[in-house]
């Protein structure tokens, strides 16, 4: 139920699309949009409270510990002469990525819902702000967002915290078929659930959703996306590949060695996976201090990134310049390019893999275009594959969305653990666990009344 | 039904007493024949109500309309609406062994034209299975050494209006199978129509016969037989937990291999049945077929098991049968209502597989859901249908107001903390109170009971015992109640959100083709009822939404 999206919620969302440019909006509809507004919006000047259709200038706070996160822009449209004819209110942030999804943050945190995929514009159409051609668009909208194909990379990489969710469910399902079947067949003879197995799982449940949580909390792929650092000598096609990748022009590309030099870096929405490339300058003997800075930066970008493309030219011959580069990478979670296909080959890709050690190879040309979809596909996979390690352990991608479950079910969890010190009656403590199922279902999927029995059915007995 | 089964009732007792206010609930055995020939006279007497005997073996059915019935010597009797409540006679076909026949009960011809003609009219239709136990003479069984379980005393009557009870009770008796017992009837495996393939409808999990069991927890060294009587003038005996289809050798063994049955005569041999039934998300939540106007099935032809279960539809499409030839709104009870709107909210959203029982666990406000408060849930209801008269509805009204009253008092009296009141609370094995409190707050500590609240109040009369459970249950659990009641707005809000009959899912954009054909299927009477459907994904949802507002029906 709760993934429907309840018509009466108050919805957010980043309003303006991924990537690194200076500004961003957040926009709120709904009911609460205001008070919300009121409560993180601290204006420079004038009253707290905001007036409708006027633009206030002041920053955005976490309430709960009056900490600024940025500088905005803010506007309150009172309904209904707004996009969804609901209260509108609409945060210009100054600060990049990281900083939106912060102030998204603590609007949900106070108390709206982030909003599913066509939903502003779904509430236009239902308060008749939009006519019946456009609500085409919004089926289309609603429809696009939940192909599961162009969703698949995402879903992959979800599923690395669902399995660790489903684990955590089985467990807490365990524990709820014990008192179930217990309550539910009290004619046949079952033993009462031990309180101690249920308050030990309880715990340990507890434990790993708070762990969850902190996952999120480290900031990590869906705050910040996949760091991909594009390498490889000088004149390689780095630049002309980053722009592939983007779509557009970004880097200078031209056919002159060590041309980049800054470490440009830009973010792409690659199948729902926010992914960071960092197009590195060319790795050689700096021949001024310009290029010596460059490189340095480079080396630095290099031990952060999750993932390295390594381009290498395969219409020239390798030369200690690219084996240097290889040493400089090994060691990593690296792809391999061989960039320039559309030229008379000098090397072999068998000779290449040989030589890095590295299997995953795309030939490609980065200059027409062809192979970057393949690429593409292989950049996803080796982060879907791989997770993010970075310095140590594995490192579960925990969204917003995902977070604020997580959250909900810790505070339930939390409650049944005192409901049991209480020794409350075990039916309460059922009613308990049952919500917090229904949340980490949202996760791994709903569990039905039918699964339930079924599992205590197959542990116990039961017949007349 | 509750009034009948409290002045046949032979045992009372109440279960689950102690795991919680959710889930307890009333048991209660009533003297098989006794209980039929009551109801029967009860009905006898309703004015208004003709009875006839006969066997039905065709529905008459014009442009798409119910006409009446028709019997096997081509008696027709017609009406405006017919109700179908045929157990597991449509088709019935009795295992004993590798022994099969058809019947509808053992001893009873079965419904073979019925079914036919059902299925004429173009129901999908399936099989199931379900079985019983052997009958046991009384006197063949050593009672002694049998441990011995009596009902609750004082029994508590089923119905709210009931007022006084039968004296004469019953107690019933529990054994346990053994190894022994279940080599046996491994031994007849052989001769099992349910292992050997001859029986091929689905029973339920649930409900295994006791060849099932063995072979399902091979581990579990017994399992429990309980001994209920047939009634107070009859020394016929039933023995839950031990139904079996295995022949009748094997279950004469099988049962005297058990501790006090060791000369056990069986009367009549228990046996295992297959009977026909109709899908039921072929209804509407009325009961009432979407195929035929006027024709409503109840019970076992809806896939459902258990007397508690056929009565829960009876009721529901006997009001609505009644409404329809009234030309009246039809009625309905939710989720969050009755466990019989979860039972037919299930049948009709999901449809059923195997013999469908009712669960606790099925219902997903079970707090709201309770014994005790049936009657604030559905009194009103009833009396605005004619079902409740008026004497009974205004005792319930009083008994409401006593309720609302007795929890605005209880609100209203504070005490304070003196020595004298701690001193009190001490001995009740409870903290010290430091500020002014109200007797409210004092009851919702767990160890403080509404009995003891008089203590501090001693003034107060006491209140009759169903008014006190219902304001300590009240104020005992109003945390954990008012949170389900907000899960129950959210669910009401997505209920009311009705879907027009005349919807065309084929033509909706942006559904997939399995979602428009569920839909088509299911028909769901509401947007709250599409979203239980198994594989409806919220973005469908979000597009009936878009669609039913273009519809102009939100």
């Amino acid at each position: 139920m709760a993934l429907q999206g309840n018509e009466h919620d108050t919805i957010a969302a980043i309003a303006t699309p991924y990537g690194e440019s200076g500004i961003g909006i957040v926009r709120l509809s709904g009911p609460q949009a205001k008070r919300i507004a009121e409560r993180i919006f601290r204006p420079r000047s004038g009253p707290r409270a905001l007036t409708s259709h006027h633009i206030r200038y002041g920053e955005i706070v976490d309430p709960a510990q009056e900490r600024t996160i940025d500088e905005v822009l803010l506007t309150f449209m009172a309904a209904p002469k707004t996009y969804t004819r609901e209260d509108v209110v609409e945060i210009n942030c100054h600060g990049g990525f990281g900083v939106l999804r912060r102030v998204l943050e603590v609007v949900l945190q106070g108390g709206a819902r982030e909003a599913l995929p066509g939903e502003f514009t779904k509430r236009a159409f239902l308060s008749g702000r939009i006519d019946l051609a456009q609500a085409e668009a919004v089926l289309d909208i609603i429809q696009a967002k939940t192909d599961e194909g162009l969703r698949l990379a995402e879903e992959q990489l979800r599923g690395r915290l669902t399995q660790e969710v489903a684990v955590l469910h089985e467990e807490l399902l365990g524990a709820l078929v014990t008192i179930e079947a217990y309550i539910d067949f009290p004619e046949e003879d079952i033993d009462s659930p031990s309180t101690k197995g249920v308050v030990e799982v309880l715990h340990h449940t507890l434990a790993q959703v708070e762990g969850l949580i902190g996952a999120y909390e480290d900031g990590e792929i869906y705050r910040d996306g996949v760091k991909a650092a594009i390498v490889g000598k000088t004149n390689v096609g780095k630049s002309s590949l980053l722009n592939q990748l983007l779509e557009r022009e970004r880097a200078i590309v031209t056919a002159v060695p060590g041309t980049t030099t800054d470490v440009i870096e830009e973010a792409v929405n690659l199948s729902g996976v926010l992914i960071r490339l960092m197009d590195m300058a060319g790795l050689r003997e700096p021949r001024n201090e310009v290029e010596r800075e460059g490189i340095r930066l480079a080396r630095g970008k290099l031990s952060e990134a999750h993932l390295i493309i390594l381009v290498v030219d395969r219409s020239r011959l390798l030369d200690d310049e690219d084996r240097r580069i290889f040493r400089e990478v090994q060691g990593k979670r690296t792809i391999l390019v061989l960039n320039k296909i559309d030229l008379p080959p000098c090397i072999e890709a068998e000779e290449v893999k040989e030589e890095t050690g590295i299997k995953d190879l795309y030939p490609l040309s980065a200059l027409r275009g062809d192979g970057i979809e393949e690429l593409k596909r292989g950049i996803v996979g080796a982060v879907v594959q791989g997770g993010t390690k970075r310095g140590g352990g594995d490192l579960v991608p925990v969204n917003l969305r995902h977070k604020r479950v997580l959250e909900k079910a810790k505070g339930l969890l939390e409650e049944a653990l005192e409901g049991r010190r209480r020794e409350i009656p075990w039916d309460l403590t059922a009613i308990e666990i049952r919500q917090v199922l229904n949340h980490l279902g949202e996760i791994v999927g709903v569990t039905t009344p039918e699964e339930v029995l079924e599992m205590v059915f197959s542990r116990f007995c039961i017949g007349k | 039904m509750a009034k009948n089964t409290d002045a046949t009732a032979i045992q009372f007792r109440r279960l689950n007493t102690k795991k919680g206010p959710a889930v307890q609930s009333s048991r209660a055995q009533s003297d098989r024949q006794a209980y039929r020939l009551r109801m029967k006279y009860i009905l006898e007497n309703q004015p208004l109500l003709e009875m006839k005997q006969g066997e039905v073996d065709r529905i008459l059915v014009k442009g798409g309309r119910v006409e009446g019935v028709a019997t096997t010597i081509n008696e027709a009797f017609n009406g405006q609406a017919v109700i179908v409540a045929p157990g597991t006679f449509l088709n019935g076909l009795i295992h004993i062994g590798l022994t099969h026949f058809p019947a509808g009960r053992l001893g009873e011809l079965p419904s073979v034209r019925l079914s036919e003609s059902l299925r004429e009219i173009g129901f999908e239709m399936g099989r199931l299975k379900t079985g019983t136990t052997p009958r046991w003479d009384g006197k063949t069984i050593t009672f002694s050494r049998l441990g011995k379980q009596e009902g609750d005393d004082p029994p508590r009557p089923f119905s709210f209006s009931t007022g006084g009870l039968p004296h004469e009770f019953l107690p019933c008796y529990i054994t346990y199978t053994n190894p022994k017992t279940h080599e046996i009837i491994r031994s007849g495996f052989d001769r099992s129509p349910l292992f050997t393939g001859v029986i091929e409808g689905i029973g339920a999990r649930y409900c295994p016969s006791v060849e099932d069991k063995v072979v399902k927890f091979p581990d579990k060294e017994r399992h429990q037989v309980f001994l209920e009587p047939e009634g107070l003038r009859t020394h016929e005996c039933y023995p839950n937990g031990l139904a079996t289809s295995l022949p009748l050798d094997i279950q004469r063994k099988m049962l005297r291999s058990i501790e006090g049955l060791e000369k056990v005569e069986i009367m009549r041999p228990g046996y295992g049945i297959e009977y026909d039934y109709v899908n039921p998300i072929q209804l509407k939540p009325t009961l009432e077929t979407k195929l035929v106007e006027g024709l409503y099935h109840v019970g076992q032809i809806n896939g459902t098991s258990g007397y508690e279960e056929a009565a829960a539809q009876g009721i529901i499409a006997g009001i609505n049968a009644a409404l329809k030839v009234r030309g009246e709104t039809p009625f309905t009870l939710d989720r969050s209502e009755a466990y019989i709107g979860v039972l037919i909210d299930d049948l009709v959203t999901k449809g059923t597989q195997e013999p469908y029982r009712m669960f606790t666990s099925r219902a997903e406000y079970r707090l709201i859901l309770r014994e005790d408060n049936a009657d604030l849930r559905l009194m009103d209801k009833g009396h605005r249908l004619g079902l409740v008269d008026d004497k009974i509805y205004n005792r319930f009204v009083e008994k409401k107001e006593a309720i609302a009253c007795e929890l605005a008092r209880l609100q209203k009296i504070k005490i304070r903390p003196t020595a004298g009141i701690n001193d009190r609370l001490k001995i009740l094995g409870s903290n010290p109170i430091k500020n002014v409190t109200s007797l409210e707050e004092l009851l919702r500590r767990p160890e403080i009971t509404y009995h003891d609240l008089k203590v501090f109040d001693p003034s107060h009369d006491a209140l009759p015992p169903e008014v006190a459970e219902q304001v300590e249950l009240e104020v005992k659990y109003a945390g954990y109640i008012r949170k389900q009641e907000g899960l129950v707005e959210r669910f009401r809000s997505m209920e009311r959100v009705r879907i027009p009959e005349d919807i065309r899912y084929d033509t909706t954009p942006g559904l997939s083709n399995e979602i428009k054909e569920k839909l088509s299927r299911i028909r769901p009477m509401t947007l709250g009822q599409a979203t239980r459907i198994s594989g409806v994904t919220p973005a469908a949802i979000s597009i009936l939404m878009v669609q039913l507002k273009r519809m102009g029906a939100v």
